[in-house]
């Protein structure tokens, strides 16, 4: 039986901190979860907080990358956050970007990222309801 | 057999005519030390020594790698780190140990009293060996020294600056090799965590010369930050270094250039949603 990570939400923002000894089943459930929930709870952005891995290898960024695409599919954000220097360093050195995730430095910021999107997008709704109108 | 006799040839010699040898000298390297030390503090520094060496013949013969000269070895290596760091040359410390053989050897001649060539050449092969651990100790002195300099200006070199809420700079002086641009790398990092910081300016004013590696070594400085979720912006780039970059066909891709800090800053506050405004002059 493979554990859960539990997915906290807050607002219209799902957050799930990964946890170091990271497995291929604790990665599809939480995939599964995070999708599900975002679906639920109409969830505009999604947090992921990194700050407890010492390494990030290929399988951690294509696990990144899947989720981003997911919840990008269901028109919400996701925000990696929490990279260690080190990991950012190594990542670096070998030349993965992590294309096409988007980060913050803590998850204050990447809330003020999700708040401003949404506060956009209400801006533009209002725009295309005064032109409909 | 002849080495137990020269041994014991020498050792009589040390241990007879020490009242004679010792002051020699202290003399000889009085002479040599231009007035930086006092006869009595030569005195102070060189006594153990000749006590030492007495002690190693005895115990050890004229061979110098014996473990009854451990204790003098130890003392010689003190001697010589303490005279590296006093800025003395490494030829000055080295005499000091050679004014020995000829203190000796004088010594040996005015008593009109004889040693062998055998003996001769055994004590001379002994002082030898000694000022190879003076040289030696010397030398890594001096190098432990430049270590510790190059760390300290590693550090000295690197300051990561708090510019506003949120906004942090870097500004670069001296060459940037690899050591320095992991050292900036990290600095840089760890203070947009510990500052939860989303921009970072690096403002290469005081690099003197850009090639490709530098250029290199800034963009993975960039990439690096920009995977932990900040933004950088390269600032402080002289006609001169604009130029070079062109050149060499350097190009930094989608991360702004800006040419002074100033420009940088209004980026970053730009980004940051910042808005600077002059007030009215009544207001």
């Amino acid at each position: 039986m493979s554990e859960r990570i539990p997915v906290v939400k807050i607002g219209r923002v799902l957050i799930a901190s990964i946890p170091s000894d990271l497995g291929d089943d604790t990665a599809l459930l939480l995939q599964e979860d995070l999708s599900k929930q975002i679906v639920e709870h109409a969830a505009s952005g999604v947090i992921i907080d990194i700050s407890a891995l010492d390494i990030v290898d290929t399988f951690i960024g294509r696990m990144l990358a899947r989720l981003a695409s997911i919840s990008r599919v269901l028109d919400a954000l996701t925000i990696v956050v929490g990279m260690r220097p080190a990991v950012a360093i190594t990542l670096t050195e070998l030349g993965l970007t992590l294309g096409g995730v988007r980060t913050a430095i803590n998850s204050d910021r990447a809330f003020e990222i999700l708040q401003s999107l949404d506060v956009r997008e209400e801006d533009d709704l209002a725009d295309l309801a005064d032109h409909v109108s | 057999m002849s080495t137990t006799n020269a041994t014991r040839q020498i050792f009589t010699l040390l241990q007879d005519q020490r009242e004679r040898i010792f002051p020699r000298w202290i003399e000889a390297v009085g002479a040599r030390s231009r007035g930086r030390r006092s006869s009595a503090e030569t005195q102070v520094e060189l006594r153990p020594i000749f006590d030492a060496l007495v002690a190693g013949v005895s115990g050890g013969g004229v061979n110098v790698d014996n473990p009854a000269y451990d204790e003098l070895r130890a003392i010689l290596a003190e001697y010589s780190r303490a005279r590296a760091r006093q800025g003395f040359t490494p030829s000055e410390t080295a005499f000091a140990i050679f004014a020995l053989r000829e203190a000796a050897l004088d010594t040996i001649h005015d008593a009109s009293g004889s040693l062998d060539y055998a003996d001769t050449a055994a004590f001379s092969k002994l002082v030898d060996g000694l000022g190879l651990i003076t040289f030696e100790a010397f030398a890594l002195a001096r190098e432990t020294v430049i270590v510790n300099q190059n760390e300290q200006l590693l550090e000295l070199s690197t300051p990561v600056i708090k510019l506003w809420d949120g906004i942090l700079a870097v500004p670069l002086v001296g060459t940037l090799d690899s050591a320095r641009t992991q050292v900036v790398m990290e600095g840089l990092l760890q203070a947009l965590v510990d500052t939860g910081s989303s921009h970072a300016i690096i403002d290469i004013t005081g690099v003197p010369a850009v090639d490709t590696q530098v250029a290199q070594h800034l963009l993975k400085t960039v990439v690096a930050a920009r995977l932990m979720g900040a933004e950088c912006v390269i600032s402080g780039i002289r006609p001169q270094i604009a130029q070079t970059i062109v050149d060499l066909g350097i190009e930094f891709g989608d991360i702004p250039t800006k040419a002074n800090l100033a420009d940088a800053l209004k980026l970053a506050f730009a980004r940051a949603g910042l808005h600077v405004r002059k007030l009215g002059l009544n207001a």
